[in-house]
């Protein structure tokens, strides 16, 4: 690998970091981001000389904090600091610093950062934007293609939600253990929010790399918060859901069923960490949600052809997610497994009470559409799929369905 | 004579790469790799889970303590390892304790294995 792209993946590994100790430093969003800045353009032409610094992160702190002091002398008409090339051949410089940086303020400062994303007066989208501009550095444009706006749209976009967050009171002392577990959960929903995003694009070359960023988050955060087991559920869950990336859609575009897919094409290295993640979560015996759902993933990762899916299981799975997060979506879901269990009858009744809340919802059409087909009840089973169409959200979700409507067309002759 | 050749680097930055980027660093090593296993001097070699993966078994108190997490002490070296082949986590600990009990002090780093490339050499 050549240098620039070693420093290139070096800056982007620090960034939240580094950004994150400088925002506690400046208390200012915008001039610890001008500060990260300047510290990246010298380290790319610091580190191809002096090569990468023992600790890339710590280093970017200091040259960062020094930059923008600098600056603000020099306006000031005062002594500028030392040059960093001086800066970055002293290691005891860099070492206190990096200790200083190792224990709790390290950790506090990533998810204060992220924390800061996700004000709740901001929508959803504009949460999961400014993560992705803020947090993980991507450019404008590229936000931009990934939400399908126009540049200055999406700018005006980020601009506004900065002013939204610069009046509004940031915590910047350590968060108690209570406080904390809130930012967590706040944090650990716009990740999942963000990988969505992406995953729900599937091929969409723009918005898939959001599913990959959300997993590098949520490692991040996993490697800040170790002991933490829906932190752990939620890395497994999107891990388990973007190893099925390769088999999600056919030849032409289409939407292929978890039980239609190619399970050889599903990537064995995202299963293999997400089922060890899940191993780990499970011994903290502190179910959440994210956990469950990854256990319920991880019980189709472990069936190697769909006819061995432990249905049993992922029924009672659902049935603890609605214990604990009750939803129609949850309960829809449920019935699937539960129509594997007990026959498409039982699974058409359990979802039969969500008529009213999900009849603008395109999976529930879609499900009871599949279950009449199973019971023969065909004309029942089409219409239902023609109303799924009809709420598809992609061209991928439409054609599956069309398959299934083919099929009936095809018998019915 | 035999030696483990142990692999560090930084793992935000490989575990960023691309499929691209870590397909061509496979193919590269599969050069060097082919050519050994060819002179018969390749031995058993693996990519481990990311630290983000490993639990770790404190076997210098008793109970031994397990710890969510990769073994973050600079006191202790690397001394050896073992690869074994369980079920899941909780066997693996099983084990752990088990060796912990026939030979306290230090730590088990527990950490999956996400690539493994049994031995080549010749039997013997």
């Amino acid at each position: 690998m050549s240098d620039l792209a070693w420093i290139n993946g070096a800056l982007v590994a620090a960034r939240p970091q580094a950004v994150g100790a400088l925002l506690r430093y400046f208390r200012d969003l915008d001039m610890a981001e001008e500060a990260f800045q300047e510290a990246a353009l010298r380290a790319l032409k610091n580190w191809s000389v002096n090569g990468p610094p023992r600790d890339p992160a710590a280093w970017l702190i200091l040259v960062g904090r020094n930059a923008a002091l600098d600056g603000v002398r020099k306006s000031g008409r005062q002594e500028p600091l030392p040059a960093d090339e001086v800066i970055s051949d002293l290691d005891d410089v860099e070492a206190p610093l990096a200790e200083r940086l190792d224990g709790s303020h390290y950790r506090d400062d990533v998810l204060r950062l992220l924390f800061i994303c996700c004000h709740p007066e901001l929508p959803a989208t504009q949460q999961i934007a400014l993560a992705l501009r803020i947090v993980s550095g991507l450019t404008v444009p590229r936000i931009a293609r990934a939400f399908l706006v126009g540049e200055a749209a999406m700018e005006q976009r980020i601009t506004r939600a900065k002013a939204r967050i610069a009046k509004a009171d940031t915590p910047f002392e350590a968060p108690g253990p209570a406080e904390r577990a809130e930012r967590l959960a706040a944090v650990a929903a716009m990740i999942y929010l963000l990988f969505n995003e992406g995953y729900s694009a599937g091929g969409d070359t723009a918005r898939a790399p959001l599913a990959e960023e959300a997993i590098r988050l949520a490692r991040l955060l996993l490697r800040l918060f170790q002991t933490e087991p829906e932190i752990m559920g939620l890395t497994a869950l999107m891990l388990l859901q973007q190893a099925r990336l390769p088999a999600r859609f056919g030849e032409d575009g289409e939407a292929i069923a978890l039980e239609d897919q190619d399970r050889g094409l599903w990537k064995a290295n995202l299963i293999a960490e997400g089922l060890a993640l899940i191993d780990k979560a499970m011994r903290h015996d502190r179910p959440g949600p994210y956990q469950i759902q990854a256990a319920i993933a991880a019980t189709h990762a472990r069936a190697a052809r769909a006819a061995d899916t432990d249905w049993g299981q992922i029924d009672h799975l659902y049935a603890a997610l609605e214990r604990i997060q009750p939803s129609p979506v949850v309960t829809l879901n449920r019935a699937v497994a539960t129509a594997k269990l007990r026959g498409p009858g039982a699974g058409l009744a359990m979802i039969a009470p969500l008529e009213e809340r999900l009849s603008g919802y395109f999976h529930y059409h879609g499900a009871r559409g599949a279950f009449l087909m199973q019971l023969d009840r065909n004309a029942e089973a089409r219409a239902a799929f023609d109303r799924a169409i009809s709420l598809a959200g992609t061209a991928a979700e439409a054609a599956h369905i069309r398959k299934h409507l083919d099929r009936l067309m095809c018998e019915a002759r | 004579m035999l030696y483990a050749l142990l692999c560090y680097n930084d793992e935000d930055v490989v575990w960023s790469w691309t499929k691209a980027e870590n397909d061509a660093v496979m193919a590269r090593l599969a050069v060097v790799q082919e050519r050994l296993i060819k002179a018969g001097k390749m031995g058993p070699s693996l990519r481990l889970l990311p630290t983000t993966a490993a639990t770790t078994l404190r076997k210098n108190q008793e109970p031994p303590l397990v710890i969510d997490g990769p073994f973050a002490e600079t006191k202790e070296q690397l001394l050896g390892f073992y690869v074994i082949e369980v079920a899941d986590l909780n066997e693996a600990l099983d084990v752990a304790r088990e060796l912990a009990a026939a030979n306290p002090g230090g730590a088990y780093e527990i950490r999956p294995i996400a690539l493994y490339n049994p031995e080549s050499r010749a039997a013997g």
